[in-house]
């Protein structure tokens, strides 16, 4: 792989909660623009893996990655890189949608606002453009005032990537983002991934492996925190090298 | 296994004997307020809300400096309790998780809750009104403002841990820093709990008396100053009451009757009207 196509370079990635170690050694390219999916079985560390790279886990005392996660030459996991300043590149997408307590319009211009963006007129312009890059415009337009915890759950995931590219961020990070949804808003969800893929880096954890081959260029199968298999998704669905991978992937345990 | 019947017997008994019970509690609920719904009615007039109480033995007067006193106390004791309390609540939801400081608190915040409010009302005047050399205003709402702490920090706590952690992570992961992520988002999700918490906290201590006895004393007159003996309507309730005289015990019902309407409307008010958007908020989550 050519060197400006990789979005996020993870060398000898470990976790540790307190003294227990959940990841060993991970280590792997993210393709810029392109979805890369993360599966392996619960608690096998895909979600702690991934939480890494915005370093959300930072926020809890005992929990310490080393390693190293380079994103635009720099690597995240140094002490001195600004958190703030990273986790505006580096947007995330969680399990359950996170709607703020404000209106929809509020809840896009959060992040904006917090650049120092005060023109109002900027402001509106960006809203709507997240609004219809996440496919939810015609949706809401006429209802910007209204609380973002007015929507349904599919519509509020939507208003979460809405909010989330509303900043730019050069890389998106889903942490399982259709799982409290049903199978009409997943699918358009996964719809909107492959709309975004094109112009965002886009990094998604998923139980489902439909999901993960639907959506995803390349899969990595992790394993009681290990990566066992790596590459083009549609490889790792009809030839994986590992037993494990080919026995996860047609159902044999997970 | 017993017969049917026997079951059945039972059952009517228990039913019976809890059923008289909760008639018990809701027949002498009914009972002092209806009392203080009639003999309160009866002196509640323009003069109550209007006039400085009359000189003993002489009629009409009424209760306005006591009103006007009430509500500054309780105002005053607000001003320093909710934002102390709410920045100690923000303390132990955030930073207090498994800190022996934040457990102390906690703790000491508890056996507060349950401190007789007369203790309090002669430490006050221990570590206030006596070295000050008077009874003031600004005593009575530090008294009560130490009876309102405790609550407002507990509710504070509960209802901040409430909200739970992904929206915290939400609102980190856009870059938000962690002051402007709690004040503008968790404090905002956590708005109707944290007023429900205030305001019962605010209807707890308006019809204290005990606190008020060692501090703000009473007065006849209109307030001059915080710094004066001050007139409230639960004080002033109790002296009129123990008097001889016929017409203050009439002013000591209104007062009754009041404090009753106000502390009641608060925690109605509060209840009803946050409790149903809370409601319509869950429903539509």
């Amino acid at each position: 792989m050519e060197e400006q196509d990789i979005a996020v370079s993870v060398r000898n990635l470990s976790f540790f909660y307190g003294a227990t170690q959940v990841l060993f050694d991970n280590s792997l390219d993210i393709r810029r623009n392109r979805v890369t999916a993360f599966i392996g079985p619960s608690g096998c560390g895909k979600s702690t893996h991934i939480r890494c790279y915005n370093r959300m886990f930072s926020l809890y005392k005992g929990q310490r990655a080393t390693g190293e996660i380079i994103i635009d030459g720099a690597n995240v996991l140094d002490p001195s890189t600004c958190e703030l300043e990273l986790r505006r590149r580096v947007g995330m997408i969680f399990q359950k949608p996170t709607p703020f307590p404000m209106s929809l319009f509020d809840n896009i211009a959060y992040g904006l606002r917090i650049q120092g963006i005060k023109n109002r007129s900027e402001i509106e312009a960006r809203v709507e453009r997240a609004l219809r890059g996440a496919a939810l415009w015609d949706e809401v337009r006429d209802a910007l005032h209204k609380p973002g915890t007015a929507l349904s759950g599919g519509q509020q995931q939507r208003l979460c990537i809405a909010r989330a590219i509303a900043v730019e961020p050069e890389l998106i990070l889903m942490d399982e983002p259709c799982s409290a949804l049903d199978p009409i808003a997943t699918a358009r969800v996964e719809e909107l991934i492959e709309e975004l893929k094109g112009r965002y880096t886009i990094v998604i954890v998923t139980h489902n492996m439909q999901q993960a081959a639907r959506v995803s260029d390349y899969t990595a199968f992790m394993y009681m925190g290990r990566l066992v298999e790596f590459g083009a998704t549609a490889d790792i669905f009809t030839n994986p090298a590992k037993k494990e991978t080919e026995d996860y992937i047609t159902g044999r345990f997970g | 296994m017993k017969s049917l019947a026997a079951r059945r017997a039972a059952n009517l008994a228990v039913l019976t004997v809890s059923s008289l019970a909760a008639l018990f509690g809701i027949v002498m609920l009914a009972w002092v307020l209806g009392d203080v719904i009639v003999r309160g009615a009866a002196a509640i007039n323009w003069d109550f809300f209007t006039s400085l109480p009359a000189p003993p033995g002489m009629k009409g007067g009424g209760l306005a400096n006591a009103i006007v006193g009430t509500l500054i106390l309780t105002l005053t004791a607000a001003l320093i309790a909710v934002p102390a309390g709410i920045m100690a609540g923000i303390y132990l939801s955030e930073f207090g998780r498994g800190a022996l400081f934040a457990a102390a608190v906690r703790w000491l915040a508890d056996i507060l809750v349950s401190a007789p409010s007369i203790v309090v009302g002669v430490f006050v005047y221990l570590v206030l009104v006596r070295p000050m050399g008077n009874f003031s205003g600004l005593a009575g709402a530090v008294s009560l403002a130490i009876l309102m702490l405790p609550v407002v920090i507990r509710t504070t706590e509960e209802m901040l841990s409430l909200v739970g952690r992904e929206l915290r992570e939400a609102a980190l992961a856009l870059g938000s820093s962690y002051p402007r992520m709690m004040f503008a988002v968790i404090l905002r999700a956590a708005r109707n709990g944290l007023v429900t918490g205030v305001m019962l906290a605010v209807a707890r201590v308006a019809g204290e008396t005990a606190p008020l006895l060692f501090t703000s004393l009473n007065s006849p007159y209109w307030m001059s100053g915080i710094n004066e003996p001050m007139a409230s309507l639960t004080v002033t309730l109790f002296n009129y009451a123990m008097s001889p005289y016929d017409d203050w015990h009439s002013l000591a019902w209104g007062a009754a009757l009041l404090i009753t309407v106000s502390v009641l409307t608060v925690t109605v008010f509060t209840r009803m009207v946050l409790g149903i958007r809370a409601g319509r908020r869950q429903a539509n989550g």
